[in-house]
C-alpha cells in the first residue's frame, strides 16, 4: 500500500470519506461503494496500517471512519448525512438531530436521523433487489422486483412523521439501557413507494390474517449472518392504512443507505421501527408477528403505571402501537441571546402518532402562562404540522421556552419525564429551550 | 473399559485434558526454536516487510492504548481497575459509546449482560463477569436526578 500524498488521514477524511477511503485504500468509486462497502483489497490494507484484521471488517459501510484511523475523538461523518448530527452509536451506528436542524417543513435527508439495530447490508444492487411476500395468512407467495413494484401498482408520495419509540430516552430515572436518545430521534420527509396495502391485496390476504411482519437484509453485530437483527411488523389494520409504503425515495431522491436503500417500509406514526429498513420480506401472519424485538421487553411498555425502578414481569408488558403527542421548538436554536422588548418568531413542528394535533401553546414563565400558537394542519394524515407564534421577554434575565401540544382526544404533554418504563419508551415531555434577554 | 463407570471416565478425562494442552503448548515453544535455529532472520523478517508502515503502525498502536486525563482515548472509557477487560469483552460486537452513555448499578449491568448472552450471543464470561460488572457499576453508575434536569451546555448565541 502507498500513500498518494503526504495529506494526514484525518484531513483527507473530511474532505469525504468516500474520496478518503479511495485514495487511502485504492478503492474504486462505483456504485457499490458509492453507496455500500469496502473491496477486500482496501480492507486489508486499512488491517495493514491498524496493525491487525478488522475483525467483521467486511460489514464496515464505506462512508464510516474506521475508528482506529481517527486521531481525534472527533464525530466521524455518515454519507449522506449533515455533519452536525449527534453520534451517539457508531457500531452498531445511531445518530440524531439537534432540534434547530429540523427547522425545514419537509426533512431534508441529510437531517433524517439514524437508527440501526445491526449493520447495513453490502453490495446492495437495487435492479437485482427482491422483496417476497409470503407467510401463513398470505393466498400465495409472490416475489417482486423493484421495477415490478414500480411499473404494477400506482406511486403515492406521503410525508409521514417517523420517530423512534426510545426517543428522550436520556431523561429516565432510573436510567434505561440503550442508546441515550435526546429529542433527535424523529423527522418528517416526503416518502415516495407504491401502498403496502395495495401490494398486500395483490398476493391475497387471508380472512384470519392478524399481523404483517417484515424481514431486512441487514446483518447481526454479532457477525452470525443466520441472526435476524430485528423483525417486526404491525396488525392487519394499520398495514391496510392508505398512508403505509413500501417506498424506494426520500424526499425525490435514492434513500440514504443508512434510512434503509434501496427499499423500506414507511408506516407512519408508530414507532419507527416497525418500518423496516432493506426490505427483502414481508410475511403476513395468523398471529401477533413474533420476530426479533416484537417480544419481552422490546418496544413494549407496563400494561399498567409503575413505579420507578419497578421490576415488570415480561406478560405485563404491552407492544406499543401509537406514539404519543409530541412536539419540537426548532427555531430558535436554544441559546439564543434576544436583544430588548423586541419580539421574536417562536416555531416548530407537532404531531401525534395515529391521531392529530388540535392545539399548541408555548410558555416563557416555567408553565405558569401558556399562550397559543398558530399550527397548520398536516400535509397529509400521519405528517406533521407545523406551528408559531411571536415571543417578547418581559424584562431582561434568563427565560425556557416551553413547548406543550394536545392531541384530538385531549390528551397534552407532560412537563416532567412520563411515566418511567424499564426500556425507556415513550417520553414526550414538552421541549425546552434556553433564551436571555439583555438590555444594550 | 467396561468395567469403569460414566463418572470414573470423567475424572480421568478431567485430569488428562490439561495435560494435552501443556503438550501443545510446549510443541509450540519447540517449533518456534527450532525454526529461529535454521534461520534467524525469519521472524524479523515476518515482523518488517516495510519499514515504513512499521512506524506508522506503531503510531497507531500508541494512538490506541493513549490515555488521557484517565480516560482511554480510543475507546473513551475511564482507566479503572479491570477497563482492559471491558476493552477486550464489550467491544467485539458494539462500540464502547453503548457502553458509556449508559448508566445502572450492578444489578442493572448483570441484566444487561445476561440480556446479551441470551439473545445476541455473547459468550459466557466466566470468571471475567464480575470484575467487569463491579468496573461498569463503579465508573458508570446511576446519578442522582430530578424528574427534570437543568437545562445544560447551552452555546449562548445573538439572535439575529
Amino acid at each position: 500500500m502507498k500513500k498518494k500524498n503526504k495529506v494526514g488521514v484525518r484531513e483527507l477524511y473530511n474532505k469525504g470519506s468516500v474520496k478518503a477511503n479511495k485514495e487511502l485504500w485504492g478503492e474504486k468509486e462505483s456504485d457499490f461503494s458509492r453507496r455500500g462497502f469496502l473491496s477486500s483489497s482496501a480492507l486489508l490494507a486499512m488491517g495493514a496500517v491498524l496493525g491487525g484484521k478488522i475483525v467483521f471488517g467486511e460489514n464496515l459501510p464505506s462512508d464510516i471512519v474506521p475508528a482506529g484511523l481517527k486521531d481525534t475523538t472527533e464525530a466521524f461523518s455518515i454519507l449522506g448525512k449533515s455533519g452536525d448530527l449527534v453520534i451517539l452509536n457508531d457500531k452498531p451506528l445511531n445518530a440524531e438531530v439537534p432540534a434547530h436542524l429540523l427547522d425545514d417543513k419537509v426533512t431534508p435527508s441529510d437531517v433524517m436521523f439514524v437508527r440501526n439495530n445491526g449493520l447495513p447490508p453490502e453490495n446492495v444492487d437495487a435492479s437485482n433487489w427482491k422483496l417476497t411476500i409470503e407467510g401463513e395468512s398470505a393466498e400465495i407467495t409472490k416475489t417482486y422486483t423493484i421495477e415490478d413494484l414500480k411499473s404494477k401498482f400506482k406511486h403515492y408520495t406521503y410525508n409521514l412523521t417517523l420517530e423512534c419509540g426510545g426517543n428522550g430516552r436520556s431523561e429516565f430515572n432510573p436510567p434505561a439501557k440503550g442508546n441515550q436518545w435526546t429529542t433527535g430521534a424523529v423527522g418528517c420527509s416526503a416518502w415516495t413507494g407504491v401502498r403496502l396495502k395495495d401490494v398486500l391485496e395483490d398476493v391475497g390476504v387471508k380472512s384470519n390474517a392478524v399481523y404483517i411482519g417484515y424481514y431486512g437484509a441487514d446483518t447481526h453485530l454479532s457477525g452470525d449472518t443466520k441472526k435476524v437483527v430485528i423483525s417486526r411488523g404491525v396488525p392487519i389494520k394499520k398495514a391496510m392504512e392508505e398512508e403505509g409504503l413500501i417506498a424506494w425515495s426520500l424526499n425525490g431522491e435514492d434513500i440514504p443507505v443508512m434510512n434503509g436503500y434501496p427499499l423500506r417500509l414507511v408506516i407512519g406514526g408508530w414507532p419507527a421501527s416497525v418500518s423496516g429498513k432493506w426490505l427483502n420480506k414481508i410475511v403476513i401472519r395468523d398471529k401477533e408477528h413474533d420476530g426479533p424485538k416484537m417480544k419481552g421487553y422490546s418496544y413494549r411498555v407496563p400494561k399498567y403505571p409503575v413505579a420507578p425502578g419497578t421490576k415488570v414481569p415480561e406478560e405485563d408488558m404491552k407492544i406499543i402501537e401509537s406514539m404519543p403527542v409530541k412536539s419540537l421548538i426548532t427555531y430558535p436554536k436554544t441559546g439564543a441571546i434576544v436583544n430588548g422588548n423586541k419580539s421574536f418568531e417562536v416555531r416548530g413542528h407537532a404531531w401525534a402518532g395515529d391521531l392529530l394535533v388540535n392545539e399548541m401553546s408555548v410558555s416563557i414563565d416555567f408553565g405558569a402562562t401558556w399562550k397559543k400558537c398558530i399550527l397548520e394542519k398536516p400535509l397529509n394524515r400521519l405528517a406533521w404540522q407545523h406551528w408559531k407564534t411571536q415571543v417578547t421577554l418581559p424584562e431582561e434575565g434568563y427565560y425556557e421556552i416551553w413547548a406543550k401540544a394536545t392531541d384530538s382526544k385531549g390528551k397534552a404533554q407532560p412537563i416532567i419525564v412520563p411515566g418511567w418504563n424499564p426500556k425507556g419508551y415513550l417520553n414526550n415531555a414538552s421541549h425546552r429551550i434556553a433564551v436571555k434577554r439583555i438590555d444594550a | 473399559m467396561g468395567e469403569y463407570s460414566e463418572d470414573q471416565k470423567d475424572i480421568v478425562r478431567g485430569i488428562v485434558k490439561p495435560f494435552n494442552r501443556l503438550l501443545l503448548f510446549l510443541g509450540a515453544i519447540v517449533l518456534v526454536v527450532l525454526i529461529y535455529t535454521i534461520n534467524p532472520d525469519f521472524f524479523t523478517f515476518l515482523a518488517s516487510e516495510d519499514k515504513g508502515e512499521v512506524t506508522e503502525l506503531k503510531e497507531v498502536i500508541d494512538q490506541e492504548d493513549l490515555i488521557e486525563n484517565g480516560i482511554h482515548v480510543s475507546s473513551g472509557l475511564i482507566v479503572d481497575e479491570g477497563y482492559e477487560l471491558v476493552l477486550n469483552t464489550c467491544g467485539s460486537c458494539h462500540s464502547f459509546k453503548l457502553v458509556t452513555q449508559n448508566k445502572g448499578n450492578a444489578e442493572d449491568w448483570r441484566e444487561a449482560i445476561h440480556w446479551m448472552q441470551e439473545t445476541q450471543k455473547l459468550w459466557d464470561l466466566g470468571p471475567t463477569e464480575d470484575p467487569i460488572v463491579n468496573y461498569l457499576a463503579k465508573n458508570y453508575g446511576p446519578v442522582e436526578s430530578s424528574r427534570r434536569a437543568n437545562l445544560e451546555n447551552i452555546v449562548w448565541y445573538e439572535l439575529e
